[in-house]
């Protein structure tokens, strides 16, 4: 996309999911809320699964972890804020390390590794009771405010890690690093031939995608007031996540986002009529996704419109 | 005599358990084409690899320039002078013809000089100029080999390394291509070049190793490899 639809774009999606306190009631409020985080996610997920083409299951455990750091630091007394700022920077510390191992594993087995992460970390915060509060969960100090405030509140925390993440996108595709997690996806060893460092791009773009999913757990973690290892440590989580950077066009710069703003509305409008039948709809649209449209939404627009700019 | 620009002694390397260089001993002067020739599985493609860092040595040394090199990364090796050529080239698909081999120059800030050496790869192989712009991986199995060679080339590399360079090409392709390289050497390019046509690998060398069970088996003057009698009997078949 040339720059400046790009930006004009960007701009306009985020002021519609800002001015939701103008048009629509709290419920309204709460699906632009829910919209821009999981934007994050998918925008996070986007820079080790779609620049760098390695399938990542790991986006609860990042999401969970940044859950469980923000409610540990927010309970022994740290400002909110900061807590949310501790949890993103230990999470993409944790990433970094855990990057160095995993990504010595390719396709199919990083992938399978990588959902193991997911499920090490629920089990170890449920077992670790004694820190973590085990399966009874933890209760963090509630925000003071009328609800309506209050959604307004973390719609806009929402919104900014949903802008940072963008932008840091933008910067990443325009940057070598972008270029090298591009070569890298096409062919890895080509990669390392002309030169790109390819076990330090691939630990920079898996720890990317681990810090804003961390920023949205803890803030997530705040805006509830209470997580548990089963609901901060879901694998429905991350295929979702992965579903909507698919959806909307994985490896380009909006799509994720744009994919997990059509996957939350679907969702609601749609799929809440059908709860028995909720997650085999989640299957079908994968299979129709792959089949049908494997470049996602936004190669839609290049479709429809023959000579656009792709 | 001077250190040879790459010597290697004793290296041996392989796959997880799989060993598949036992003790490989070999060195390259500046200025000359060496050929690196043996049957299937000798162990040619995994000396190159083990060179270019994709490979960590387990033993022995591999000096480059005068610097140990052995167990780098591919980065640091290809920055010391180093250039891999794939087997299978190994051309990025989706990316033009002109940003494959301009990604050969990736690590390098020269502006000027990238350009110029850009202009001298499509000296060398012209068909490249009038493809500049077609997806690298629409061009036939020749052309991808030259393009591969030219992503080399645009690295500057003080070695340049070249793996199966005849394989599945028309003989006329490899003449072009043997032509290319001879220029290339004239330009004082130092070469090592894996080869599984023995013939050619002869006549495009000025020596050469022969490699059998990840061992050197025989090195010597190309054309006196090429007269011998035992050499023709083993690998020649005729």
């Amino acid at each position: 996309m040339k720059p400046l639809p790009l930006y004009a774009s960007l701009v306009v999606g985020l002021a519609i999911l800002a001015a939701a306190p103008l048009y629509g009631d709290n419920y309204v409020v709460r699906t632009a809320a829910i919209v821009a985080m999981y934007g994050a996610l998918a925008t996070s997920w986007n820079f080790i699964g779609g620049f760098t083409g390695y399938p990542s299951f790991s986006t609860a455990a990042f999401f969970g972890l940044g859950a469980y750091v923000g409610a540990l630091c927010q309970r022994s007394g740290v400002p909110m804020v900061v807590a949310w700022a501790i949890a993103s920077v230990a999470v993409a510390a944790f990433a970094a390390l855990l990057g160095g191992i995993l990504l010595r594993l390719r396709g199919h087995y990083f992938a399978i590794g990588s959902i193991a992460v997911v499920e090490l970390c629920r089990l170890i915060v449920s077992s670790w009771s004694s820190l973590t509060g085990g399966g009874d969960g933890l209760n963090l100090p509630l925000v003071q405010g009328t609800p309506e405030d209050l959604m307004r509140f973390f719609l806009m925390v929402m919104l900014v890690i949903l802008a940072a993440s963008l932008l840091v996108t933008i910067l990443v595709d325009r940057s070598r690093l972008g270029f090298g997690l591009r070569c890298i996806h096409q062919n890895e060893d080509a990669a390392a031939m002309v030169g790109v460092n390819t076990t330090a791009y691939k630990v920079a773009a898996y720890t990317l995608s681990a810090v804003f999913c961390a920023a949205a757990g803890a803030t997530y973690a705040s805006w509830t007031g209470y997580i548990d290892p089963t609901d901060s440590f879901q694998i429905v989580l991350t295929v979702k996540v992965v579903v909507m950077a698919l959806l909307g066009g994985a490896g380009t710069i909006l799509g994720p986002a744009i994919g997990a703003a059509a996957f939350v509305l679907l969702e609601e409008v749609f799929w809440a009529n059908f709860i028995d039948w909720n997650r085999a709809i989640l299957g079908l649209v994968i299979v129709v996704l792959i089949f049908f449209l494997p470049g996602g939404l936004l190669s839609l627009r290049r479709r429809l419109m023959p000579g656009g700019a792709a | 005599m001077a250190e040879p620009l790459l010597s290697l002694s004793g290296v041996t390397s392989g796959y997880g358990q799989i060993q598949v260089l036992w003790g490989m001993d070999l060195a390259v002067n500046a200025g000359e084409v060496v050929a690196l020739v043996g049957s299937n599985g000798a162990g040619k493609s995994t000396l190159l690899r083990t060179i270019s860092g994709q490979l960590a040595p387990s033993a022995g040394s591999i000096r480059f320039d005068g610097t140990e090199i052995g167990g780098s990364r591919p980065d640091i090796i290809l920055k010391a002078g180093i250039a891999h050529v794939p087997e299978g080239r190994r051309l990025f698909r989706g990316l033009t013809v002109r940003d494959n081999l301009l990604l050969g120059a990736y690590l390098r800030t020269d502006k000027q000089a990238i350009a110029d050496d850009l202009e001298w790869v499509f000296e060398l192989f012209p068909i490249l100029r009038e493809r500049q712009r077609q997806d690298a991986t629409t061009l036939s199995g020749g052309e991808q080999q030259m393009c591969a060679v030219g992503r080399g080339i645009m690295s500057r590399p003080r070695l340049l390394m070249i793996d199966e360079l005849s394989l599945g090409l028309s003989p006329r392709m490899v003449e072009h291509l043997g032509n290319a390289l001879v220029a290339l050497n004239k330009a004082g390019q130092t070469i090592l070049l894996v080869e599984q046509d023995v013939m050619t690998a002869f006549e495009l060398s000025n020596r050469a190793y022969i490699v059998e069970n990840g061992r050197v088996a025989r090195t010597g003057a190309s054309a006196e490899l090429a007269r011998d009698p035992t050499v023709s009997d083993a690998y020649l078949s005729i």
